[in-house]
């Protein structure tokens, strides 16, 4: 550690710091305002200068200390020269101080008092420019160069931080200004409006639109996707005004996108359910909550066993999950409940289950830094999880190398090494392809094989059928190319798999990711640090609602429901018979409805009827069940089925956890109180349960939910609330001084034998290929603006980036149709039609069209076939035949 | 078989422009209708620094040879019929003193193939020993061999901060790293300043050679040449070099069987002047934005994608061969102590020879402009200052026309060395309006990243511009000084912080001038309008009547034997009149 003087005191500097650094952690002031903690140093605004003996004058924040180095800050000297940098700064910087919305939290204000200014040379060199014009493009913040000092923090934070170098400097000398590509305005950038920049401009040149300044915060979770961004919420009266990222968390470490940042609009939003409803000759009546809750109550009693059906929330607390599962099973004595996740993670749970053991992510986010090589396959990171998706371009920008592979020409192929364009649906071919190159290269790792795995001679053997002409053939993906990434992969250790949706909402989902497990397992690349497969999980608590034992077979913890022991267990605890019998699945629920067998549901935020396949199937199931309850918290396509919609609290207005997509259990907070006669779903769920003279509902708080969940759940039994607080636990944590489990399977797999299992597999084509009638492959997928359909909506600005659906169309396939990019166009499939515009890409491939479920007026659903993938049942959303029609 | 007569063509940028090619063709032509072809050929040459186009050299069969200059189209017949026919060398056209002074005082030692050999063609870099050092260097020498040798011989940086190069190569080699790069700066900037460009356009493999030579001594795989855009024949023929210099295996892999693999990359700039500075240079490679950044890390340690680099200048690598086949004792022969071996200048201005030059270091700035520059070039006007450097140098008065040109002795003065552009001003010079004019280049070429340079240029500029507007202030000269320096002290780059100079030494030695348009509201070398009264010195005037002859709009009056009137209501202030009077009599 060197030691340099500041100002005749010594200070210990940490190796490689710079002299700011040295200073500001010593509590010595320097002022500076281009230099950002978060950020490279730059130099620029020539604030920081200090004199060093025999240097003379340095920039302090670029300068790096060396033994015994004398520092001063406050020579007359240094004095000089800062006072003329800040004058030059300001000579043209517009002096409206007290209606700057950065008024008393601008630096440029700070330095500015602290180093003071000369009067007389400051009017000789105080010349306003004229005035720029402001760049109010983006919904979520306004651009103001007049305010700007071309400090470069934003440029440094888009290309450092977010990886995309949506602005830059543009022209020279003193007509630099900060410009995007071509000088437009932002909105027409590739900026993706994650607000990164806005966070730390340090004066008035970047500011988000409306702002109000909070008067208290609340920590919390962000209530978006799986990567679980912690968060805190700004609150003024009972609204929700700004939200910001948590810099000490190590999910996020502050960091957030678009719909974190930005899209809180929903909470306060006008629209917002604020009384209990009931369907009376066809219309929404007000009723009263006794009313509400005294109807349902009576309503289920009639509908005991398997003819009711539970739908839990993914957007819900761990808790409320956990009384929802308690409801079906314990009070209508049923296994028919079930979440979101068998649409989308159901064959991860599955496939990692089988393969590892444990159906979860084996590694944690923060790995990603570390990893030598990333496998991206099926997952549109940037778009779908965007804090994540930064932090892969980040780790590819310090020289990881990036292997992506999609169908669609993804945003981080501008960040990959390899980019694969697979064919959609032919993943296991891709992913056995690379296994049979690594085999036969003699890449794979023997000692982890035989130590760790079994089942390896049938996997190799299964081998044989992916010859690499029939893999290219099958995926389109040249030969040359899986050879590069396979050997990459497997020689770039540690490696990580990232993968999503487009890995499992397949009719053979959970094979492929089998196909995944043995890649990962062949190269030794599990039980490691920065290596392991890493499933990311759509919503913010899917893995806590499967987790909670929201799914037809398992208790809370995966404990299986046929398991003799275990269902004594909850009998017990629970007091009550509990069924033996696996219920139904999410898909299979809807199917049974139709034949008459379910004839109640309890659908709690979940928005079905647009997001599940074959959306007609769903529609016809849910106006034929005799009794439907949602719970929601806005107006949604699936509540207007309902006989009874009960108002729901949102995340900001109740306590509880949520668990991301690394298993880490995390604690959102009552920041407001709920809207209207909003009530915690918590609440309403046991209220009905004792309306149903049900007992073991009685709870005051959700902390004492999660202290029987512990009870309950081997893999939860050191969690409560008290040892939540801070960055959470990674589940599995089987004691109260369990740390937690950032990385599964270091010692041994999970799974009976303790071994890893290799699964042999077969190549299986989509359940529904191209033909002359539906010529075009329809993929399904997410936009960056939007999550799924209610929430982003009621968010003016998301609306606003993100208006309206369209079908990409690759140019060749446009024009066999006569399409033009904007035209009106019909898409059919075998389920049905729907209407909308076209958009006409390169990004995806000939004979492949995309679009995203997002949009009422465009249920994309109604297409999607809903062949099931037979070991998860989850639904084929990324492989549909259509023909596209202009209308 | 006897032996051939050759006929050199200079034909670098300057040449071309001057029709090179067009006398080329005709002297084709005019010696296959001569039945000539068979005892002369033709052969494309470099420019030699002097603008004296078309120029051409005979050289006939028996070795002797005559040069001519400002050869055109028309003078081909003559010169075929005359000279290569009756044997009686075309005298109106044979280069005169000049030719011979301006070349007489050099050195030439980098520019010594220029104009001599084929730049496109390897096997006439071959046959003067090129590619020698490097089949040397690769043989018998070990990297530290090379770069001791170069050390030895006090080679210095010839981009301007005539760094050590051998001691850069070693500190470069010193960094354990993955690999290494080598880069030569071919982004020549200054206004003025080609030697870069006549290198690469006469003679590009001695810096292809150096270039690989550097590569070897600190082990670098890569090399790239960052040329300016705007020099199109300089990237044409590097490619056909790089070529030629690839297919004869003197770059690629296992380079003359030594196992030192090096390939080189050409890189276009894309115009911006910062790129000549080398982190931004770097940034523009790396596909940047090119904006300097501070150092430390100097670029030896952290440079080209985060590796070790070196940085050398065209000039600067061209001298490596050199040193290396001669070795260090016959570069450090010349010179002064701290500078050694030639530095080539480009000299411009009010002298009579301009072009480039090549000279010992240590010559004084006086030797060179009176030798090789044939002094002042106007009549009447005396030499008044010599602006060295580049925009971002220093004038120096005539009090030190005796500073010998080296490193320390230039930066004592208050100039640089720069890349060695050297303008030489006379009487009718403004030295505000000079300063105005240099810093007119730095305030549009500033790349806009640190605030003295940004926004401290464009206010000392005003400042100018308001003092040659005849609006100067009590206290501008102060603070001129007072900004002036703080953004010398203060600028992050090397740009801005030489930006400066140009007015600093300028109201350091010419004080006076400033006062006069300030306090006089008088521009005394007759150059700011807005100063000008455009009245007759009847103390000077001499009654010639030149002026009203070249006045435009007939605004002077004048008869034979009396004083010219000037009328100022119709006077439009072009000045004609005041560059016409031989006695300096308008003011």
């Amino acid at each position: 550690m060197p030691a340099v003087y500041i100002n005749g005191s010594k200070v210990e500097a940490k190796d490689g710091a710079t002299i700011l650094q040295a200073a500001l952690d010593a509590g010595i002031y320097i002022p500076h305002l281009c230099h950002h903690p978060d950020l490279e140093p730059a130099g620029i605004c020539r604030l920081c200068l200090v004199e060093v003996e025999g240097r003379g004058i340095v920039a302090s924040c670029q300068a790096q200390v060396e033994d015994g180095m004398a520092v001063w800050t406050e020579t007359p000297m240094v004095q000089k020269a800062r006072q003329i940098s800040l004058e030059l700064l300001l000579t043209n910087h517009l002096g409206d101080c007290l209606s700057c919305p950065k008024d008393n939290e601008c630096k440029l204000q700070e330095v500015a008092s602290y180093i003071g200014i000369n009067e007389e040379r400051f009017k000789q060199l105080r010349m306003l420019a004229p005035q720029f014009p402001l760049d109010e493009s983006n919904p979520f913040f306004l651009r103001d160069p007049n305010r700007c000092v071309l400090c470069g923090i934003c440029v440094r934070t888009c290309d450092e931080i977010q990886g995309i170098g949506a602005i830059n400097y543009a022209f020279r000398g003193f007509a630099t200004t900060i410009a995007t590509f071509g000088n437009k305005p932002i909105v027409e950038s590739n900026c993706e409006s994650c607000g990164e920049c806005v966070v730390r401009c340090p004066t008035g040149a970047l500011v988000p639109k409306n702002y109000r300044k909070p008067a208290k915060e609340v920590k919390s979770i962000c209530p978006y996707c799986g990567v679980g961004c912690s968060i805190y919420l700004g609150v003024r009266g009972n609204e929700v005004v700004f939200v910001r990222g948590d810099k000490d968390s190590p999910v996020n470490e502050g960091q957030l996108c678009v719909k974190g940042r930005f899209g809180f609009g929903f909470i306060n939003s006008p629209e917002r359910l604020r009384k209990p409803l009931v369907k009376r000759n066809g219309e929404f009546v007000e009723v009263t909550w006794d009313e509400a809750l005294d109807l349902v109550a009576s309503k289920f009693s009639q509908y005991k066993g398997d003819q009711f059906a539970a739908v839990a929330s993914a957007r819900c607390t761990n808790e409320e999950n956990y009384l929802v599962q308690k409801f079906a099973r314990a009070v209508m004595q049923t296994n028919n409940v079930d979440n979101c996740a068998r649409l989308c993670h159901a064959p991860t749970v599955a496939g990692l289950n089988i393969a590892y053991g444990t159906g979860g992510g084996t590694n944690p986010i923060s790995d990603i830094d570390g990893a030598s090589c990333i496998f991206v396959i099926g997952s549109n990171t940037t778009v779908a999880h965007p804090v994540v998706g930064t932090r892969i371009r980040r780790a590819a920008r310090r020289g990881a190398t990036l292997i992506v592979a999609d169908p669609r020409r993804i945003e981080l192929f501008n960040h990959a090494h390899v980019c694969l364009q697979q064919r959609p649906g032919s993943d296991v071919a891709l992913l056995m392809g690379m296994a049979r190159v690594i085999y036969e290269q003699g890449l794979h790792d023997e000692e982890f094989i035989r130590e760790r795995c079994e089942n390896f001679e049938a996997f190799v053997e299964s081998l044989e059928q992916f010859e690499l002409d029939f893999v290219e053939e099958v995926t389109n993906v040249p030969k040359e190319k899986i050879i590069q990434a396979a050997t990459l992969y497997a020689t770039r250790k540690p490696s990580l798999i990232i993968y999503s949706l487009g890995i499992t909402e397949h009719s053979h989902g959970a094979e492929n990711v089998l196909a995944l497990a043995n890649l990962a397992m062949l190269t030794g690349n599990v039980g490691k640090p920065s290596a392991g497969v890493m499933p990311l999980r759509g919503q913010n608590n899917v893995q806590g609602a499967c987790d909670m034992g929201c799914i037809p077979a398992s208790f809370p913890g995966y404990q299986p429901v046929k398991d003799g022991a275990v269902r004594r267990k909850f009998e017990k605890a629970w007091g009550c018979r509990l069924s033996e019998k696996p219920g139904l699945t999410l898909v299979e629920m809807f199917q049974e409805a139709l034949k008459g067998n379910v004839r109640a549901f309890y659908i709690v935020g979940m928005d079905l009827a647009y997001s599940m396949p074959n959306a007609r199937m769903v529609w016809e199931a849910l106006e034929r069940a005799e009794f439907v309850v949602v719970q929601e918290i806005l107006m949604t396509g699936t509540a207007k089925f309902a006989h009874v919609i009960l108002p729901g609290a949102s995340f900001a207005e109740k306590d509880g956890t949520f668990t991301n997509l690394e298993r880490r259990v995390q604690l959102i907070r009552k920041a407001i109180e709920p809207i209207g006669d909003a009530r915690p779903d918590w609440w309403i769920t046991c209220e009905i349960a004792k309306r149903m003279g049900a007992t073991g509902f009685d709870y005051s708080h959700p902390s004492e939910v999660m202290d029987e969940i512990a009870r309950l759940t081997p893999s939860f039994a050191g969690m409560s609330f008290a040892r939540l607080e801070g960055a959470g636990i990674q589940w599995p944590c089987t004691s109260p001084d369990h740390p937690g489990t950032p990385i599964l399977h270091i010692e041994a797999f999970n799974t009976p034998t303790g071994k890893g299992h290799f699964s042999p597999l077969q190549y299986k084509p989509p359940a529904e290929m191209p033909d002359d009638e539906y010529p075009l492959i329809l993929t399904t997928g997410r936009s960056l603006y939007h999550f799924h359909l209610s929430m982003t909506r009621r968010v003016e600005g998301l609306l606003a980036l993100h208006p309206e659906e369209r079908i990409w169309l690759n140019p060749k396939d446009a024009s066999k149709l006569g399409i033009a990019d904007g035209d009106k166009v019909k898409v059919i499939s075998r389920r049905g039609e729907v209407f909308t515009r076209a958009k006409v890409t390169e990004d995806v491939a000939p004979g492949t069209a995309f679009m995203t479920f997002h949009f009422y007026e465009t249920p994309t659903n109604i297409l999607v076939n809903e062949a099931l993938c037979p070991i998860a049942k989850t639904p084929e959303f990324k492989v549909t035949a259509i023909r596209v029609e202009r209308a | 078989m006897a032996f051939k007569g050759k006929v050199l063509i200079c034909q670098g940028t300057s040449g071309v422009s001057g029709g090179a090619h067009i006398v080329s063709e005709a002297l084709k032509q005019k010696l296959h209708e001569s039945g000539l072809s068979d005892r002369y050929e033709i052969k494309r040459v470099g420019d030699r620094g002097l603008f004296r186009d078309v120029l051409i050299d005979i050289i006939s069969p028996n070795g002797y040879r005559w040069t001519y200059e400002r050869v055109s189209v028309e003078d081909v017949d003559e010169i075929v019929e005359s000279h290569l026919i009756r044997g009686e060398p075309v005298k109106r056209l044979l280069a005169g003193d000049d030719y011979r002074m301006f070349f007489e005082g050099q050195l030439r030692w980098v520019l010594k193939n220029c104009g001599e050999i084929d730049p496109e063609d390897i096997e006439d870099y071959i046959s003067v020993g090129g590619y020698e050092a490097l089949r040397k260097a690769l043989h018998e020498m070990t990297p530290e061999d090379v770069i001791n040798e170069i050390a030895a011989s006090g080679l210095r940086g010839r981009g301007g901060a005539g760094f050590p190069t051998g001691v850069k190569w070693r500190i470069c080699r010193g960094y354990e790293a993955p690999t290494r790069y080598v880069i030569c700066n071919a982004d020549e900037g200054d206004p003025g300043a080609f030697m870069d460009r006549s290198v690469l356009e006469g003679d590009p493999h001695s810096v292809i050679e150096g270039l690989i030579i550097a590569g070897y001594a600190i082990g670098a795989s890569k090399g790239f040449i960052y040329c300016r855009a705007e020099y199109p024949l300089a990237i044409r023929r590097l490619k056909i070099a790089l070529q030629q210099a690839r297919d004869k295996g003197f770059i690629g892999k296992d380079i003359l069987g030594s196992g030192f693999s090096f390939d080189i990359v050409l890189k276009e700039g894309a115009g911006a002047f910062v790129c000549g500075e080398e982190t931004a240079l770097i940034a523009s490679i790396e596909g940047r934005r090119g904006m300097p950044r501070a150092r430390p890390p100097f670029p030896a340690e952290k440079g080209l994608w985060g590796m070790p680099t070196v940085i050398n200048n065209v000039e600067t690598l061209a001298n490596v061969p050199r040193i290396i086949v001669n070795g260090a004792g016959w570069f450090s022969s010349v010179g002064t102590d701290g500078s050694k071996g030639t530095k080539v200048f480009a000299l411009a201005g009010k002298v009579k020879n301009t072009g480039l030059v090549e000279v010992p270091m240590g010559v004084t700035l006086r030797q060179l402009v009176f030798g090789p520059g044939g002094g002042m070039a106007r009549k009447g006007y005396a030499f008044k200052a010599v602006q060295i450097g580049g925009p971002s140098g220093g004038c120096l008065p005539e009090e030190l026309l005796d500073t010998p040109i080296d490193y320390e002795s230039l930066t004592q003065a208050g100039a640089i060395m720069g890349s060695g552009g050297l303008i030489v001003l006379d009487e009718g010079t403004c030295m505000v309006d000079v300063a105005k004019f240099f810093l007119s280049f730095t305030v549009a070429e500033s790349c806009g990243k640190c605030i003295p340079c940004r926004v401290g240029l464009v206010r000392l500029y005003e400042v100018l511009d308001r003092i040659t507007k005849g609006e100067g202030v009590e206290g501008d000269i102060e603070f001129l000084e007072l900004l002036g320096s703080a953004i010398r002290e203060t600028a992050l780059c090397g740009l801005g912080k030489t930006a400066p100079n140009p007015v600093l030494t300028t109201v350091r030695y010419f004080r006076g001038e400033y006062e006069a348009h300030i306090k006089d509201r008088r521009c005394p070398a007759g150059v700011c309008v807005p100063l000008l009264r455009f009245e007759v010195d009847e103390g000077k005037c001499i009654k010639c009547g030149r002026c009203a002859r070249v006045c435009p709009v007939g605004a002077i009056a004048w008869e034979r034997g009396s004083f010219p009137i000037i009328d100022r209501s119709k006077c439009i202030k072009c000045r004609a009149c005041i560059i016409e009077c031989p006695e300096h009599a308008i003011n």
